[in-house]
This record gives C-alpha cells, structure tokens and sequence, in this order.
C-alpha cells in the first residue's frame, strides 16, 4: 500500500461516522435510489445508482467497523482500496452526482445518500481524485478570490456600472450596514442584472447594506471539492468581513450551493455557531412581500414553469418564499408536477458544471432531458430559476437541444417589475 | 439421528443456540454502529412543520411523491412480504404458543385459514420481488451473493411451516424440525446480514430526519 493509499483509508476511516454506519446496515440493495437519480433515469445505467456510487467507502466500513469485515480481512479475504479504483470512481462521485439529494428523500429504509457522497468526496480530495475542473476552481477561489479567477477591481467595476444604472450607489466596505451582500462570480459576470436589482429592491425597502472588497465571493468551491481545509479558508473572508464590519446579516445570494456553504457548512467549517444571521436573498424578498413593501408596478404574462434549485430548496431549506414570489409577478405560473423539494436537478450542481471533459459535457447533455421534459410537458416558453450555476447548465442544456426557452433569474424579474422608487417615501422597515 | 430426535434437537439446544447468536449478536452489532457518535451541526437550524426524525422515522414507511408509478414491484411487493411475516409471526397460533413459552406474554392469533393464505400471498409476493431483482437493472446490477442469500433465508422458514402445515413433500415431524432450522439459520444470519435493517433502519429514518429537519426540510 502506498503512503498516500494508507492516507486515503485513514481518511476514509476518518469520515464514517454513526450515521454512515447505519445507513451502510440498513441497506437492502432495493435499487429504488436510481429511479430518483437523473443520472440513472436519463442514462438508464445501472453505474449511476446513488449507492453505488459510494461502494469504497462501505468496503472501508466493512473491513475497519464490523466484526466480520475486520475477520475476513485478518484472514486476508477482503480486498483493500485501491488507486486505480478511486480513479475508476471519480466519475461516479463528481462528473455524475451534482449532490443534489433526490436519492436522500426517497430511499425506503432512511439513507441520507447524498451526505454519505459529501463524506465519501472528503477522502477523495485527499487522496488527489478530483476532477481538474473542480481542483482549478477551488486553486482560483483560494489564490485570487473567486472560482472564476475575478478580482476586486473587476467587481468594483461591476457594482459603478450597476450603481449608474439604478441611480444606487453600492456601498463598499462600510462598517454598520445591516446587510453583508455576498455575490457569486457566476452573477458578476453573466448576470450582473442581479445586482442591479437587489440595489434597486434594498433602496426601496430603505434596509443599508454592502458590499466587502475582500469578501464578494460566496461560493466555496472547497466544499464541492470535499476538502474541508479549503472550505474553511474560503468560507473564513466571509466570517471575518461580515464581523469586521459588523453586520447583522449576511446575504447569501441566489447560488445554491454558496447558500449551502455559507448557510448550511460554514459554522461547521470554522467549528462555532456565527455572530450574525445568514438569509437567502428570497427569504429576504418573500419577508418584504409579506410586509407589503415589494409591490409590483405589472405583471409577467408570459407562461412559466419554476426550477428549484437543490441546494436553496431541498437541501437548503427555503420551501415555500419561491413560489409566493413567482406568484406575486408572474400572472401564468404554472406548478410542475416534480416541483419545489421534489425537483429535478438542472444536473450541473455540486461542482459539476466546472468539469469540462468531453464525457462530462456530454452526459450532462443527456442528463438534460429531464428538464427539456419539464419544459415540454408544461408546454412553456419561459422557465424561472434563482440559482446561476443553474442558469447557465440549463442554457448550456437549451443550446444543445435548440431549444427556445427564456431563462429568467427570479429576483431579477421581480425587480424588473417592481413599482418604480420614489426616493421620498421610501422608509426603513420598522 | 431420527426425526424425533432432529426435532428435540432443534427445539431446544439448536434454539438456545440460535436465540443466543441472534441475541448477542444484534446488541454487538447495534453498539458497534451507534457508538460511532456524529458530530454537531453548528448551524443555526431553521424548524418547519412536519420536519424532525420521528416524522421521517414514519413518513418513509409510504412511498414518496411519484415512487408507487416508477417501482410498483417494489412497494406493492415489499408490502405484502413484510406485512405478510409480521402476520404470520406475531399472529399465527403455533407462534403465539411458542412465544408465550419462551416470555410467558400471550396474545389472540387469527384462525389458520387465513394465516395460510397470508403465507401464500407472502411467498408470492417474494417470488415476484426475485423476479424484479433479476429483471431490474439497477436492482440486478446492486445484487451479491448476500443479497440472494438473504431471500433463499427469508423465504425458507417460510416455505417449510407451510409446507409443515400443509403435510405436503415430507413427512410432518421432519418438515417442522426442517422448518425451526430454517428459522434458526434466519435468528443466526440476522444481525450479520443485510437483515438486520429490520434494527438499523429506524436509526437511519430518524438521522435523516433529524439532519434535513435542522434546515426545515421534512424528508
């Protein structure tokens, strides 16, 4: 065994907890996880069945944690892990699991699979079996600040430019601001309208926010990564910007899995609970709609069908504020069948999206279909998300099968259709 | 050895035996796994209705959204056998009597016709689960020798004590001494197998539920 074999059993080891114990003993190999897993219901590969994709790590749980596992290897009847096949199962636990934890809700006997992958990844990262795509975003967000290479100047750039098209003037580093507003690259660069219309909606709703120079970014691609070393160091700017300055929240934006990571695993990650509160953009929007202050000047009339994105939903726990808001713009809302914590994945999730090999790209074509489905059968010409990693695979998606579906980010058509600001009236909440 | 004596045998020492391995081996193999511990989630957790490890713990004992339509072998047939031997255990006479020997707790049986068809229901509703096992490609492609295992130990005690019942194939006292083995091969192979979910899949409901419950998801 190698010195870095002997390092990933240990690590493995090391991520097997009470819960993955159970979950591996409770397994009765139903198969009924690959009929939640786009990747098998669009493939029809049996290799893509979620538990599957975890099969090293039980065979470290066997061997370390049981009575009989820890005989047969004595004896010399099991096998121990090897290099080539972790290769082998890097496919298995990046390229076609977007973490998006469909498997974890209907697994009969109570398998949280998808945390069992979360852990399974840990291992994986140490022992080097990481997508490039995925290490090179990570390398970027740690070095320079962002997983798309961004940096401060370009985003200062940004946020003028938005300032000058809203008549906002987008408060940078300012200490006592209520709000922490946290970006992902993904916005900045393809989707700078978000911004726009968040400074639009806080001027209107009188709440004071900004923005850090040294904490913009929200996504961790450490976490995606499975190397919580990383993630920390990442998700740490953001603990010590939103101290700094002394906010009271810190705004996540509508990125999934920067919400999971800045939400969900960041207390986690640096090991005490946050001295602030964390909230999703649309938590913050559907509070104003129910206080009466995101009032809209019309409505949207085109018909549309809503994609939830995993991490936000599912996973992250904000149920019902997406529907209350696309019903307060969108006059032909149409509920889709599989929506809110049943929805399909845009299949690009959870580091996904940055892995460009052609065997990538190419099953995330097909796992597409799903979606190209959904679209088809709600028989729309417009989908709303609020997630730009999302955004971005399904209009990678929408290319690949030419189709013409519109796109929309949610917060952006809110604030597209939000009554003008009228400076004067405009008032802090109580 | 006759098959009075088989019989004896089984019916005491083979039974001590196999209630002791079943026993130990399941308190061994509970400590094993839920003295791992977990660590704490630091988050702050969001509550939501309907969310916690109890509700998962009895919400995953009915199929989810849209799963009847995509696995209808799997939930109509895992109804029926699981269903079918509890029925058949806790509520066949020759097994009331039988508990009741061993704890001195005794409770009213259902009548042995209707006891009969349960096994026949449950034998065939088990068949077809191993049909669905070959046929399915994801089940087929999951299944080990201890997945095949664990039916053929499954579905003898319960072939045997109809077969017993029914006088058919052999005579009766072997076939009910043939059955009681059966049954000790099933006490013995439960907590080492993958049978010993009956056990661990609560824990497992209830850390999923527990888990997603702590960011207002109910699962």
């Amino acid at each position: 065994m190698s010195a870095s074999l002997d390092k990933v059993a240990q690590t493995l080891k090391g991520v097997i907890d009470a819960p993955i114990a159970s979950y591996f003993e409770s397994c009765v190999h139903c198969g009924l996880c690959a009929e939640a897993c786009l990747f098998y219901t669009e493939t029809g590969d049996p290799k893509y069945t979620p538990i599957h994709k975890v099969e090293p790590l039980r065979r470290v749980y066997e061997q370390e944690f049981t009575l009989l596992g820890r005989l047969k290897k004595l004896v010399g009847l099991s096998k121990p892990i090897n290099d080539d096949e972790l290769d082998q199962w890097q496919e298995l636990v990046y390229d076609s699991c977007t973490l998006c934890g469909r498997c974890s809700l209907v697994c009969p006997v109570g398998n949280d699979i998808v945390y069992m992958i979360r852990r399974f990844r840990e291992g994986m990262a140490v022992s080097g079996h990481v997508p490039d795509g995925i290490r090179s975003a990570t390398k970027r967000t740690v070095e320079i600040g962002g997983p798309m290479g961004l940096k401060w100047p370009a985003v200062a750039n940004v946020l003028r430019k938005a300032g000058e098209a809203t008549g906002v003037t987008i408060p940078v580093d300012q200490e006592g601001a209520d709000y922490l507003v946290l970006l992902s690259s993904m916005e900045i660069v393809n989707y700078s309208e978000y911004i726009e219309a968040l400074a639009r909606i806080f001027n209107k709703a009188g709440i004071s926010f900004t923005v850090a120079s040294d904490a913009f970014e929200a996504t961790n691609a450490g976490i995606q990564i499975g190397s919580s070393d990383l993630a920390k160091v990442i998700v740490s700017r953001i603990v010590d910007a939103a101290e700094r300055l002394k906010v009271k929240y810190v705004l996540s934006p509508e990125c999934g899995h920067a919400y999971m990571a800045i939400r969900w695993e960041g207390p986690n990650l640096i090991g005490r609970p946050f001295t602030f509160e964390v909230v999703h953009v649309l938590e913050l929007l559907d509070e104003l709609r129910q206080k009466g202050v995101l009032k809209m000047k019309d409505t949207f009339k085109d018909p549309l069908i809503l994609h939830d994105p995993c991490q936000i939903v599912r996973r992250g726990g904000v149920l019902q504020a997406p529907e209350a808001l696309i019903r307060q713009v969108a006059e032909n809302y149409i509920p889709i069948a599989d929506q809110q914590k049943w929805n399909w994945c845009c299949g690009g999730g959870g580091g996904a999206s940055a892995i460009h090999t052609e065997e990538a790209e190419a099953l995330r074509a097909r796992v597409f279909q799903i979606k190209k489905r959904q679209i088809e059968e709600a028989g729309v010409g417009t989908m709303v998300t609020f997630c730009a990693n999302c955004r971005i695979v399904m209009e990678e998606g929408l290319d690949h099968y030419e189709m013409n579906t519109k796109l929309l980010g949610l917060t952006e058509l809110l604030a597209e259709h939000l009554e003008p600001v009228d400076v004067n009236s405009a008032s802090a909440l109580p | 050895m006759n098959e009075l004596q088989f019989l004896t045998w089984v019916r005491g020492p083979g039974l001590d035996i196999a209630v002791g391995i079943f026993l130990l081996g399941a308190v061994w193999r509970l400590f094993e796994i839920y003295t791992l511990g977990r660590r704490k989630d630091l988050a702050a957790p969001r509550r939501a209705a309907g969310a916690s490890g109890l509700h998962t713990v009895f919400r995953r004992s009915l199929p989810p959204h849209g799963m009847l339509k995509r696995a209808p072998v799997s939930y109509i047939g895992g109804y029926i056998f699981h269903i079918g031997l509890a029925v058949i255990v806790f509520l066949g006479a020759p097994h009331i009597m039988l508990i009741a020997s061993l704890t001195g707790l005794s409770w009213p049986g259902l009548p042995a016709q209707f006891i009969g068809v349960a096994t026949v229901m449950t034998m065939a509703a088990m068949l077809a689960m191993l049909v669905d096992r070959i046929n399915k490609p994801a089940k087929r492609f999951l299944s080990t020798f201890e997945d095949w295992f664990a039916w053929a130990a499954t579905f003898l005690p319960v072939l045997t004590g109809w077969l017993a019942v029914q006088h058919l194939l052999l005579p009766y006292t072997t076939m009910l001494a043939l059955h009681i083995l059966s049954v000790e091969i099933l006490l013995i192979v439960l907590p080492f197998t993958k049978l010993f979910h009956v056990f661990t899949l609560f824990g497992s409901r209830w850390y999923n539920g527990s888990a997603n419950a702590r960011k207002g998801v109910p699962v």
